[in-house]
């Protein structure tokens, strides 16, 4: 079983050592530890040449990504905690609109989504990709904290009520920090979707717009660095950098985030 | 002590104000129900009006009624994406669950390396599908890391092209998608199988049933939720490909390797065929719907039955 782990990570064993090495090396002999360690290949691709390098990309990557999942967290909270304390039926049509959303696919409407938002000339801009993500995902957010907010019970709220506190800070004060299991499992599954995310990014960001994001610039830097293996893998290292980093030191975090949806 | 008129009072209080309070919280809703309801539900009823349409994503679309879904039938190329979809989604969900559930139940037991081999199964998962495709482009380039190790180890003659081989190419993204995932599944059958109490296979071995016969009488039925959702799961990831596709062939060599998703793609942004690639899109759309609708009802039918 140990070799056959082993086994299976010889991809990212290859991406470390092909990244490290000159050119010559990585073609003649691509399992072989580096002879000559070469971190040019790393100034090459964060710098990028003409358009957008890793660099920057990772930036605007890490922006859409924070803001998205904090508009995901407010906004989906705040609508959860109003579906989930609603009388029944209400309650009920409420989040069955708000859950069809994770099935309903968003291959279909992104055309259409695409084309107002060049209207609104917020294609291409950090503040467009933030608002698009926080709208495809918002599902999922309600999905998660609405099932966690109903089997809060409502003594501590109602408690907070008599104590004379708007629903404002009863919510800010008492339910939002009880709500930390799950604003964790929404900000790591929202995150990793948001950051590994290509499709949407490249339908967004693509065509020449200067403001790429990590998927769209590994994909451009492919594009102009085809054979060049080790430069393109320092490229593909340094957008994997972050999230084998976070999962290396964090990965109970990271699983539990992942399958903590699973049982919710 | 709150005197009883004084808890009465407050009861009341409760009771009248919970309706307004109720009413109130409506108002929180209202933001994230706006952009559900703008980029999921209209979005999508625009994309599906688009789709019988000849939009060109510039000039005014006209009603076509059918004839992009006409086109969309006679389409050589069409019908290549269509089957390569099914063909890697099914192997897909075939290995990617098979190797999860073996993953599992090896994991499931084992005491010191379990959190280890854990998580160097699921890292994959976390990783971008596009990058991760690259490292494995490398792997399949015709000088690159699978044939120098067959070279090496004097199979030098098994080497091929495997990506520009249109006979080997498809197989190489399910290799890839397979790879990926298999942690993914495995995370959801070691999910099943904690919910499955050790005493009853303990009882089973004691009685003499060897390790398979457990696995197959025992083991799988009590796993049928499981499998439920992560052939679903998988079903659904696999229909929709597309960045492994980009990475590693483009839809090449000569389109062989197209699916759905990425003629999406290709025919609206590249070719400007907004209302044929959103024809593409509807019918994607419908497809995975269905297969996903059709497994769950067979599954959760199995379940019971089990």
């Amino acid at each position: 079983m140990l070799l056959l782990a082993a086994g299976w990570w010889i991809p990212f064993y290859l991406l470390i050592v092909v990244a490290l090495k000159p050119p010559a090396e990585a073609i003649s002999s691509p399992f072989a530890l580096p002879q000559h360690i070469d971190l040019g290949n790393f100034a090459t691709a964060w710098q990028g040449s003409g358009g957008v390098g890793m660099g920057q990309a990772l930036v605007n990557s890490a922006v859409i990504t924070v803001g998205s999942v904090l508009a995901l967290i407010v906004i989906g909270a705040l609508a959860a905690y109003g579906v989930a304390r609603q009388e029944p039926r209400l309650g009920g049509v409420l989040y069955i609109a708000f859950v069809m959303g994770i099935i309903v696919p968003t291959q279909l409407g992104i055309v259409p989504i695409y084309v107002a938002l060049r209207h609104l000339g917020l294609l291409g801009t950090l503040a467009g990709a933030v608002l698009l993500y926080t709208g495809i995902l918002m599902p999922l957010s309600v999905f998660l904290y609405t099932g966690f907010v109903r089997s809060l019970p409502t003594e501590y709220e109602e408690a907070a009520f008599i104590d004379g506190a708007t629903q404002l800070q009863a919510f800010v004060r008492i339910v939002f920090p009880l709500l930390a299991p799950i604003t964790g499992t929404v900000a790591v599954l929202c995150s990793l979707i948001i950051w590994n995310d290509f499709f949407t990014q490249l339908v967004f960001f693509g065509g020449g717009i200067n403001n790429r994001t990590l998927p769209v610039a590994v994909y451009d830097f492919v594009g102009q660095y085809e054979t060049q293996w080790n430069v393109v893998f320092a490229a593909v290292a340094i957008s994997l950098a972050p999230v084998l980093a976070f999962y290396l030191f964090a990965q109970r975090r990271l699983i539990r985030g992942f399958t903590g949806g699973l049982r919710g | 002590m709150p005197s009883l008129l004084s808890v009465v009072l407050g009861l009341l209080r409760l009771r009248t104000v919970g309706r307004h309070r109720r009413r109130a919280l409506l108002l929180w809703t209202v933001p994230g129900l706006l952009l559900v309801l703008s980029v999921h539900y209209a979005a999508v009823i625009a994309g599906t009006w688009y789709a019988f349409t000849d939009w060109n994503g510039i000039s005014t679309p006209h009603f076509i009624g059918l004839r992009n879904f006409q086109q969309l039938f006679h389409d050589q190329g069409a019908r290549t994406a269509f089957v390569n979809t099914v063909i890697l989604a099914a192997a897909f969900v075939v290995l990617v669950n098979l190797f999860g559930l073996i993953f599992a139940l090896a994991l499931h037991r084992g005491v010191k390396t379990r959190n280890v081999l854990r998580s160097a199964f699921f890292a994959p998962v976390a990783m971008s599908p596009l990058a991760v495709s690259y490292i494995w482009q490398f792997i399949f380039a015709y000088d690159g890391a699978l044939n120098g190790a067959l070279r090496a180890i004097g199979l030098g003659s098994l080497r091929r092209a495997w990506l520009a081989d249109p006979s080997t190419a498809l197989w190489m993204i399910f290799v890839v998608m397979v790879w990926q995932f298999s942690g993914l599944m495995m995370m959801f059958y070691l999910a099943g199988l904690q919910g499955i109490p050790d005493e009853l296979d303990e009882a089973a071995a004691v009685d003499g049933a060897g390790t398979l016969a457990r696995v197959r009488t025992l083991t799988l039925p009590l796993l049928a939720p499981s499998v439920t959702v992560s052939m679903t799961f998988s079903a659904v990831l696999g229909l929709r490909v597309f960045d492994q596709v980009v990475a590693l062939t483009n839809g090449g060599p000569a389109g062989a390797t197209e699916t759905l998703a990425t003629q999406v793609y290709e025919q609206t942004w590249i070719f400007g065929h907004f209302g044929y690639g959103d024809a593409f899109a509807l019918l994607m759309t419908l497809f995975v719907a269905i297969v996903a609708l059709g497994q769950l009802t067979i599954l959760r039918y199995r379940e019971r039955q089990l």
